[in-house]
């Protein structure tokens, strides 16, 4: 049975108001840190730990910590990325409505570990009941001290802001949402200097995921070394898993990290295996912007190796052949559904999100779109463009300001790599893709490895 | 000081200059073309993604290969950095496809373009380019804007290099001039009509590399390569007053700043200078300009100035 580090209590009547969350041992984190350790052995927990960043990449967060400036006289800030606007992720979400003083106790906690005292939780423009959520809560915290002036009587100075952003899948890039956090448009800054030297307002900032700083209090509460009991190898601790797509139960799932897909899919526990008697066709398993694979690369890695919900795990043979962890946004399809009209959903995601500041990602995921269009809905399009869109795509990733290019590229390179055929079908019978899906060819072709 | 190598010639540099910057001190065919960035401009650069070099080994203390393309307008050197521009075939790929997604919205309007003869993108579709489009969809358009009673904006033609949105940072107080949307809807903002009620409003023209920004009095008069560049100076109180001044027989048909080998301007002129300022008799003459290699004219006739002979060999 997987263990709870940070839902435990997610469903507990009233667990978003302060008096109940404390009565569930709530705040204890702060406690025990503010009173008991100094900043230095906060941040030394956090790198026992092993904790990896969250949002996506998966940096080890004390390493991170540790990289932050700290020149005299300049105020530090800790910036919690709640931006979450990746298609199929929506475990932050989860953990905000349900438990916003978890959250807020990360913040406390950390900013204490970082020397921040004033902290701001960037969250997305379409969550607006959850920013409401989490004005109440911050509210609550500020009643009972656990914010403002001399917190616990421990001298520590602490305030906490929540600012929602626009609505841009742009804005969770961590620079650019500095910029939009600063009032300004929402572009990614170029990089040198990184945040920790030159962030918030050029004061030396840390920009975590909200699960990542929701993961401080666990490793705070039990040791270091606990959390680091839990996982395989260097994936350690739990990870929320936002399940989706053609699955029998989607939702938000805490695993241990380094459970075997194949649990993780089919069991009862989670996600139930592939909804209505379907067979499994692929997988996205860390958000959109991972490479989805083929059901049998998803279950074993090249090797014939089980795979398992871990980040060298799912990464397990590159990109010809693995995936990425991500941010966990778990996208399950089944037999029926379409690859290419897949790709062409996600690549207009990409392009409508674009910031437009390079001309790779500006220009070349509106020509993305367009081609898959055409393939898509059968205007005409020839074998030639599937490899007019690797080209495409190849000249994208890599050579963008930020990583959105890469993500607009990466959907597109894995769908051509692992479902070529059904582009060529397509292509073949432009009439007959529209009324048919292409279905499962694959899946024997991979058991096969 | 930091010893660098480009293309495999070396020199030193200051700590803290970057690869372009260092190419630039070498000049000839390692300097990466640069079309959004702009030294004059503070925050300029990383944009537009032609600078793009490939670092071989990042420095003497760690030789390393740097894992993907860096943008040289906006990396620093190191003291042992090996680079490589025209060398490297990744990064004439990279360009290659720079180039194409530049070009694939750009209307190709060059016959009736006032840039054309001395425009950053024909010299880069020219290098660079494919002898055919692969993009086959409608290229997005949009409406002539005036800025002002002096400026044109073709956001047709535009790159988004962000060039004057930097100029009007610079030129004037808080924030006037910006860019509206986003991705490849993306356009520069008009609220710059009103806004970049400035005297040095006309320097937006000078630094876009395109034929977004032109300059109306000079609209149709006549294409760049008929026309005879001189430098030219007048007592200005709001300028420098050293202009290039663009001559056919004698009358004056347009006004700019002064350009460098880079292709930069090399001091912001006021509007009075470049707008008003349409007689010959307004300006003293200092001889034919020397003409930087991003225009036609540079090709024939012209006479340059002993200094630049030197330059070139
Ligand atoms: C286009 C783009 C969107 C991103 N969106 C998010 C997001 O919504 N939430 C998030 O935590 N990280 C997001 N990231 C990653 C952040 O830039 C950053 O790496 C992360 O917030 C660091 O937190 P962590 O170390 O705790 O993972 C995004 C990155 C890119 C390039
Ligand atoms: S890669 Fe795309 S989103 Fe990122 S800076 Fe460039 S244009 Fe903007
Ligand atoms: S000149 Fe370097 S990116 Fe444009």
């Amino acid at each position: 049975m997987g263990r709870k580090l940070l839902l435990e209590h997610a469903k507990v009547p009233g667990i978003r108001h302060i008096d109940t969350y404390i009565q569930h041992g709530g705040y204890r984190s702060v406690h025990k840190a503010l009173k008991t350790m100094t900043p230095d052995e906060v941040v030394e927990e956090v790198k026992k730990s092993g904790l990896r960043g969250r949002g996506g990449a998966g940096f080890p967060t004390g390493m991170k910590w540790s990289f932050l400036a700290k020149p005299e006289g300049i105020p530090r800030y800790l910036v919690c990325n709640a931006d979450e606007s990746e298609p199929g992720t929506f475990k932050d979400r989860y953990l905000m409505e349900y438990l916003p003083h978890l959250l807020i106790e990360g913040m406390i906690t950390s900013s204490y570990a970082l020397g921040a005292n004033t902290s701001y939780i960037y969250i997305r423009g379409e969550y607006r009941w959850v920013y409401t959520i989490l004005v109440e809560a911050i509210a609550e915290a500020y009643a009972k001290g656990y914010l403002g002036k001399n917190i616990l009587g421990s001298g520590f100075n602490f305030d906490l802001y929540v600012q929602p952003g626009g609505g841009a899948y742009i804005c969770g890039e961590e620079t650019a949402l500095l910029e939009s956090l600063e009032g300004k448009r929402g572009n990614p800054r170029m990089k040198p200097p990184f945040p920790a030297i030159k962030g918030l307002w050029q004061s030396p900032t840390v920009v975590n995921n909200v699960e990542t700083i929701a993961a401080v209090v666990p490793i705070v509460n039990e040791g270091g070394d606990e959390y680091a009991k839990i996982g395989i190898g260097k994936s350690t601790g739990t990870k929320l898993i936002s399940a989706c797509g053609n699955i029998k139960n989607s939702g938000v799932y805490e695993i241990d990290l380094g459970l075997p897909v194949d649990e993780f899919l089919n069991s009862d526990e989670y996600c139930g295996g592939v909804a209505n008697g379907k067979r499994l066709k692929a997988v996205i398993p860390g958000g959109s912007s991972v490479p989805i694979v083929p059901a049998g690369l998803f279950y074993k890695n090249i090797k014939g190796e089980d795979r398992l919900m871990s980040y060298e795990s799912l990464s397990d043979g590159g990109f010809a052949s693995g995936t990425m962890m991500g941010s966990g946004g778990f996208i399950v399809y089944d037999e029926d559904q379409c690859i290419v009209r897949n790709t062409w959903n996600l690549a207009r995601f990409y392009n409508h999100e674009s910031c437009g500041q390079c001309s790779p990602c500006r220009e070349g995921t509106g020509w993305l779109v367009k081609v898959l269009d055409k393939i898509e809905h059968g205007k005409g399009a020839t074998m030639a463009d599937i490899d007019l869109l690797w080209d495409i795509q190849r000249r994208i990733e890599g050579n963008t300001i930020c990583p959105l290019g890469d993500a607009a590229a990466w959907p597109v390179a894995a769908a051509i790599r692992h479902f070529r055929d059904e582009f060529e079908w397509h292509i073949k019978n432009p009439q007959l893709a529209q009324s048919k899906n292409y279905g499962l060819v694959k899946e024997t072709v991979y058991q096969t490895v | 000081m930091a010893k660098v190598t480009i293309d495999d010639k070396i020199i030193e540099v200051p700590d803290g200059t970057t690869i372009l910057n260092a190419a630039r001190m070498i000049g000839g065919d390692v300097v990466p073309p640069a079309m959004c960035y702009y030294s004059k401009l503070k925050g300029s650069g990383g944009k537009c993604r032609t600078c793009l070099v490939e670092v071989a080994a990042g420095s003497e203390k760690d030789p390393r290969p740097m894992p993907k393309l860096v943008a040289s307008c906006s990396t620093n050197v190191m003291d042992g950095m090996v680079v490589k521009n025209k060398t490297s075939e990744k990064v004439m790929d990279a360009r290659k496809g720079v180039v194409e997604y530049l070009l694939m919205n750009h209307p190709l309007d060059c016959p009736v373009c006032d840039q054309a003869g001395e425009c950053n993108l024909q010299d880069l579709g020219y290098e660079h380019g494919l002898q055919k489009t692969r993009y086959e969809f409608e290229r997005r358009t949009f409406e002539v804007q005036d800025i002002g009673d002096n400026i044109k904006l073709h956001m047709n033609r535009c790159i988004l290099c962000y060039r004057c949105v930097y100029t009007a940072d610079q030129i004037t107080e808080g924030r006037v001039h910006g860019v509206m949307g986003r991705g490849d809807h993306a356009e520069i903002s008009t609220y710059i009509t009103k806004a970049i009620d400035n005297d040095f409003s006309g320097n937006i023209i000078d630094v876009c590399p395109v034929g977004a920004l032109t300059d109306k009095t000079f609209r149709f008069k006549s294409r760049v390569w008929f026309t005879r560049p001189m430098l030219a100076h007048r007592n200005c109180d709001k300028c420098c007053g050293k202009t290039t001044v663009w001559l056919s027989g004698d009358d004056v048909l347009r006004v700019t700043g002064r350009k460098d080998q880079n292709g930069e301007v090399e001091e912001f002129i006021c509007n009075t200078c470049r707008f008003d300022k349409k007689s010959l008799a307004d300006w003293s003459i200092e001889g034919p300009s020397h003409i930087d290699k991003h225009s036609v004219i540079s090709q024939n006739h012209y006479e340059l100035p002993s200094d630049n002979i030197k330059r070139l060999k």
